[in-house]
Order: structure tokens, then sequence, then C-alpha cells
């Protein structure tokens, strides 16, 4: 199957109840397998810039790059697979197209953004993120979050400092200890993961998770799962309802079949004379 | 303004202390940040240790123990009022930072990072440490602290009202077909009805009542006789359904 065929995505993004305009930005291209989604801040309209920016870069650099290779192919440098290689390289490209921006443009400065992306193929997503916007799976009814954030909070979850459930109370919200554009250089944490058809993937950012608790995004996903854009504007709704203090961001992808990377010497073939 | 506990012995206050350090230590001898000269309260009592807007208090092995607000504990994560008991002596938690904040720069997220290769001009956001460990030596810092106070929670201010809609039991009672006469209590947020392939809808409970979405099927639900939208309805009392050729009435009870 083909990866447009296999997979279905909708996004939808939302303003929410408070604030005045959006600084989020989402960008899905299902003829590559790709979903980004960025959470943007900074002064004035400076985070819907770097949000804005962070995708673009990704979403188009990423797609330029893979129309002529196949992202199951290895690097000639490192022997890193494409894939993997492409969603890190062009995540640090848009940090760099972000810092420099806000270093030349005072009214730009200090911007910076979350971004989680993923990268289908080959019945696997590459997952890169940097900041508090998530990437959830719903498998066989299950929800799970599978990305960490990188904030104050969770390095205290980690450390034991502080329980999962003394973690809803605490006043150090939102603080991300990770962000793209802030510094020249940034890590990127990227995971790969098997995809098994059925599975419900679920990028949002933290006006979805810090509104609405997963038992109930779980709900509503399991009840929605036959109608995705329904699904999405659900999410929005429950975040708005429950008081939608930010910005609500969601993506939704759904396997619906396999998608592999076809191989050996006649695909090969086909594809040197598509070139 | 940084957090503060108020120390007090049956109902007089003694003396008030911000929690203006990292850790700070209750105990008996006079070393201590908070010395209490008491034989009930062992040498070195207990800590609290403060991560920007957030503190916690530590048993230190005391000989009699902690309270928080009459529950013996070892550790406890410490929010706004609660009251510590040590012996005869109260220390109350005052972490009211929730009431400065203004709704413009409420909740935004801020970036905590390693300290600045250069000082930008007109950069706003604090220098901060990455990572947790470098984070428990600097965190104290006026500056740090006050944009992060700024984003608490005004929860209860925005959130909507719970209106009656939410308070009342709704129920499905399903009028014809083999379940003719069963109701569904409509407890859950989401409830789904239908048979999954064939035709499903959702109803769902909402701030201001009950709405019906349709969600699968090639027809859809009839809501007193007109066919639903791919928008999702709002349910009034006494509504009659009708989903996959079985009919049922959606009402409050009581």
């Amino acid at each position: 199957m083909k990866i447009n065929e296999a997979l279905e995505i909708v996004s939808q993004t939302n303003s929410g109840m408070v604030r005045s305009h959006n600084e989020d930005s989402v960008a899905c291209e299902p003829s590559c397998g790709l979903v980004v989604l960025a959470d943007g801040m900074g002064g004035y309209n400076a985070g819907e810039v770097a949000s804005g920016i962070a995708v673009s870069v990704v979403a188009t650099e990423l797609c330029q790059r893979l129309l002529g290779e196949s992202p199951t192919d290895s690097d000639d440098v490192t022997g890193e697979e494409l894939g993997v290689l492409l969603l890190r390289e062009n995540i640090q490209k848009a940090n760099s197209s972000i810092f420099h921006a806000s270093q030349s443009q005072p009214q730009y400065a200090g911007m910076g953004t979350t971004i989680v992306s993923g990268l289908f193929y080959d019945n696997r997503v590459v997952v890169g993120h940097i900041g508090d916007s998530r990437m959830y799976r719903m498998r066989e009814g299950t929800l799970g979050s599978i990305t960490r954030d990188h904030s104050l909070l969770q390095e205290q979850i980690d450390a034991g400092i502080i329980s999962i459930e003394d973690a809803r109370l605490s006043k150090n919200k939102n603080l991300v200890t990770r962000a793209v554009g802030i510094d020249a250089e940034v890590e990127v944490e990227i995971h790969v993961h098997d995809v098994l058809v059925g599975d419900i993937y679920l990028l949002c950012s933290d006006g979805l998770n810090d509104m609405v608790e997963d038992e109930d995004i779980q709900s509503t996903l399991s009840a929605f799962q036959s109608n995705l854009p329904l699904a999405a504007s659900q999410l929005i709704q429950l975040a708005n309802d429950n008081g939608g203090r930010d910005n609500v961001s969601v993506i939704l992808v759904k396997v619906k079949g396999k998608f592999v990377v076809p191989r050996g010497w006649l695909a090969k073939l086909i594809n040197c004379f598509r070139k | 303004m940084a957090a503060k506990l108020i120390l007090s012995m049956d109902g007089a206050v003694l003396k008030e202390y911000p929690l203006n350090k990292e850790r700070m230590t209750i105990g008996r001898k006079p070393h201590n940040d908070i010395a209490i000269d008491n034989l009930a309260v062992s040498g070195e009592h207990a800590a609290i240790v403060t991560i920007l807007n957030d503190s916690f208090l530590e048993d230190l092995d005391s000989t009699n123990g902690l309270e928080v607000n009459g529950t013996p504990t070892k550790k406890h994560f410490l929010q706004n009022n609660d009251v510590i008991g040590i012996g005869k002596y109260k220390l109350k938690y005052i972490n009211d930072q929730v009431t400065q904040s203004t709704a413009a720069d409420f909740e935004k997220t801020m970036v905590l990072r390693s300290p600045v290769k250069q000082a930008a001009p007109g950069v706003s956001k604090p220098a901060q440490p990455a990572g947790f460990t470098q984070t428990q030596t600097n965190v104290n810092k006026p500056a740090a602290a006050e944009p992060a106070a700024d984003k608490t929670g005004k929860l209860d201010a925005i959130q909507p009202a719970a209106p009656a809609a939410s308070a009342q039991v709704a129920v499905v009672q399903v009028l014809t077909g083999s379940n003719a006469g069963k109701e569904l209590e409509l407890i859950k947020n989401l409830t789904t009805l239908g048979k999954p392939g064939v035709q499903v809808a959702v109803l769902t409970r909402r701030p201001h009542g009950f709405f019906i979405t349709h969600v699968e099927g090639a027809s859809h639900p009839t809501v007193n006789g007109t066919p639903l939208s791919d928008q999702p309805h709002q349910l009034n009392d006494h509504d009659v359904i009708e989903l996959a050729g079985v009919k049922m009435e959606f009402y409050y009870k009581g």
C-alpha cells in the first residue's frame, strides 16, 4: 500500500478560549508520510513566526529530499538510515533558521518553539521532538505517550522528587528545558517505533494535555476512531470546555494498512529510471 | 513574592519565615534556618526544599516526627495553607502567588536554558540553568521566580461555572425493538450508541448540555424525525432519537 493510502491524517488547530492569537503551527504531508506540530513562544507575534518557520522548514526540506531518495537508504558518510538522519538534520536546520532570525531582528529576540514530528515509512515511525509537545499512540484501545517532555516537571518526576499524581498540582508547569531556536545548537530526541495496522497516533500541543486528562483523550479517540475529523474537533472542544487556557492543536494519524518500502533489484531498477 | 511559613503555638503567631533559600532546615539547634527551641523538636528535624514555586517538606529522621494537616508524614509536596505540625508548634505554608498573575501573560510556556553565551539585548527571559542538578543551585533568584509566578493557575476564575445540565442526570430510554423499556444513564462524558461498522453515534456531555454526533454509517440518525447533519446537535429534554431503526428518548431525570 502506498503511504498516502495507508495513512489517514487530519489536523486541527484553535486559539483556545483565552488567547487572542494562535502560536501553534501544524503541517501534514501525506505523500511523504510526514506530520509536524510546533508550539511557539515569544512576545507579540514572535511565537507564531518561530513555530511557522519550524514546520515549514521541516516539511518542505524533508519532502524535497524524499522525492529522489528512499528513507530506508543509508547515508554514505555515517551509515545512518536516511529517514532518521533527515528528520534530525531538518529540525536542526529549523533551529538555526529561528535562531538567526531572532538574532538579526530585534522584534523576534528570544523567540522559540517546541516541535514534535513523525515520519512514517516502512511500517515504522521516526519520532523527533524537542520541548513539551507530545506524541501519543493508541494501540488496541490503550493510549500512552511515546514522547517524554523536555520540561522541568518531567525532570523532577524522573529524579523521583515529585510523584506523577503530585505533578498535577505543581506550579512549575510550562517550563521547558529544551526548545527550538533558543540557542545556536540543539539536541533532537529521536526514536523509531514499529507501527501496526489500527494504531492511531496523536500529536498535540500542551493546550490539549494540560486541559484534558489522558483517560478522556483515550475515551474520545476510541468513541470517534471511525471518524477522524470529528475526533480532532471533539478533542479541541474538550480542551475549550475545560477552560481552553492555551492554543490547542492536534494531528491524528490512523494506520489503515501496511506500508513497506519496495526493496530488491526490480524496485531499485525502477527507481533508477525515475531519477 | 516567595512563599512563606508562619510559625505559631496555641494560635499565637510567633514569627514569619520567607522561603527564600533552596533548602531550609527546621530544628532545635540554633544553626537551623527555622530554629525552635523546644525539647520535643529534634536537633535537625525537617527540611524544606523549594524549586521555583514548588516546596517539598521532608522529615530528617526526627524523633517525634511531622504532621501535615493532622496526618503523620515523611515527605510532602506543600500546597497553599497546609499546616505542618511539629510537637505543639504549627507552621502554616502560604503560597498565594496565584492571585498576582494577570490574565495576559498567564500560562505562557517559557524556556529554562543553560547560562546564556551572549546576553542579547531585549531578551526578557531570565537565564536559567538547564537540567535538574544545576537547577538546584540557582533557582531562587527573584528574577527567575517572577515570570514563572505569572503563569500559575487562575483555573477557578476561567473555568466555566458548572451549569445545571452537567449536574442533572440524563437518561436515554429505548422505546422500540427487543430492548424496549431499557434505560441507560449517561454518567460518562462520552456514550457510544449503535453498532460499529453499521451506524454509530456518540452522546457527549458538555458544560452546557448533551450533544449527539453522527460518527459512522451511511444513514444519519434522526432527532424528532429530522436527520442529523455532520455537526454535533444539542439534545433537549424528551427528544426522540432514531438510530439503526431503534427509537429512544432522551430526558433529564428528576
